[in-house]
């Protein structure tokens, strides 16, 4: 017999309250970062010797935009994540985890405000 | 109540050392480490956003020894943690639980992992890519 009560068996939250999302963003954003990675250490190894115009113009175009766009909010949201675990790991004060959790969620959105701006910005010819 | 007698459970000192201890540690350690490159990647692509002089501020700073140091770390960080993430992925999807399969994926990951990161490294510094 369960103990739950019946809403706790309809929502299926656990205790946590937040059920298994976080698991689930986890890998998925993993495995969209499979082909996502390795396209980008493809490309920037191309780029290890180009100068400021052959990477300008590499930026110009179309799926280089689209998809540097996708590897940037994957990767983010995929390090808050990460990070999000380790810091619910190691710090144990409620206030400065709290702290830190914010500090780390807000810079991950920061960043990937700047730079899928700069992408579609070089992208559409500013 | 008394709590300070409570019996603990046993901790990382206890155990005898083995591979998949330091695999473990090292997977957590390199996802923070691309966590901080993500730093360098956007600024990379603000600064070519900006402009040529910003770029060029980026170009030094990578081309410096502590930059290409950075840049070799994070190569390694990202081959090993993808290596060893696709390793955690079939963990989820049930796959390969049996201690020698543990050893085998292990080993495997740290193979593909440095063959990567030397390939890269290869290119980069032979030019071989322009």
């Amino acid at each position: 017999m369960s103990f739950r009560t019946p809403l706790g068996q309809v929502t299926g939250l656990g205790s946590a309250k937040s059920g298994t999302a976080h698991w689930w963003g986890q890998r998925v954003s993993a495995l969209g970062l499979i082909p996502l990675s390795l396209w980008f250490a493809g490309s920037v190894l191309q780029l290890s010797r180009a100068d400021y115009i052959t990477v300008i113009v590499w930026l110009h175009t179309p799926w280089v935009a689209v998809l540097l766009s996708l590897f940037l909010v994957t990767l983010l949201y995929h390090a808050y994540l990460g990070v999000q675990v380790v810091i619910e790991d190691y710090v144990h004060t409620e206030w400065s985890k709290l702290a830190s959790l914010l500090v780390i969620k807000f810079a991950c959105i920061l960043l990937g405000a700047a730079g899928v701006f700069t992408a579609l910005r070089v992208a559409f010819g500013a | 109540m008394a709590t300070d007698n409570r019996p603990l459970s046993p901790h990382l000192g206890i155990y005898r050392w083995q591979i998949t201890m330091t695999m473990s540690i090292l997977h957590r350690a390199t996802g923070v480490a691309l966590a901080v490159g993500s730093l360098m990647l956007v600024w990379w692509l603000v600064a070519a956003g900006i402009g040529p002089d910003a770029y060029d501020t980026v170009h030094s700073f990578l081309s410096a020894w502590y930059g290409q140091v950075l840049l070799i770390g994070w190569t390694f960080s990202l081959f090993y943690h993808l290596c060893n993430g696709v390793r955690h992925l079939a963990w989820d999807a049930g796959w390969g639980f049996q201690i020698r399969t543990f050893y085998i994926t292990g080993y495997a990951v740290w193979a593909v992992a440095l063959l990567l990161t030397a390939g890269t490294l290869c290119v980069a510094y032979s030019g071989g890519a322009t």
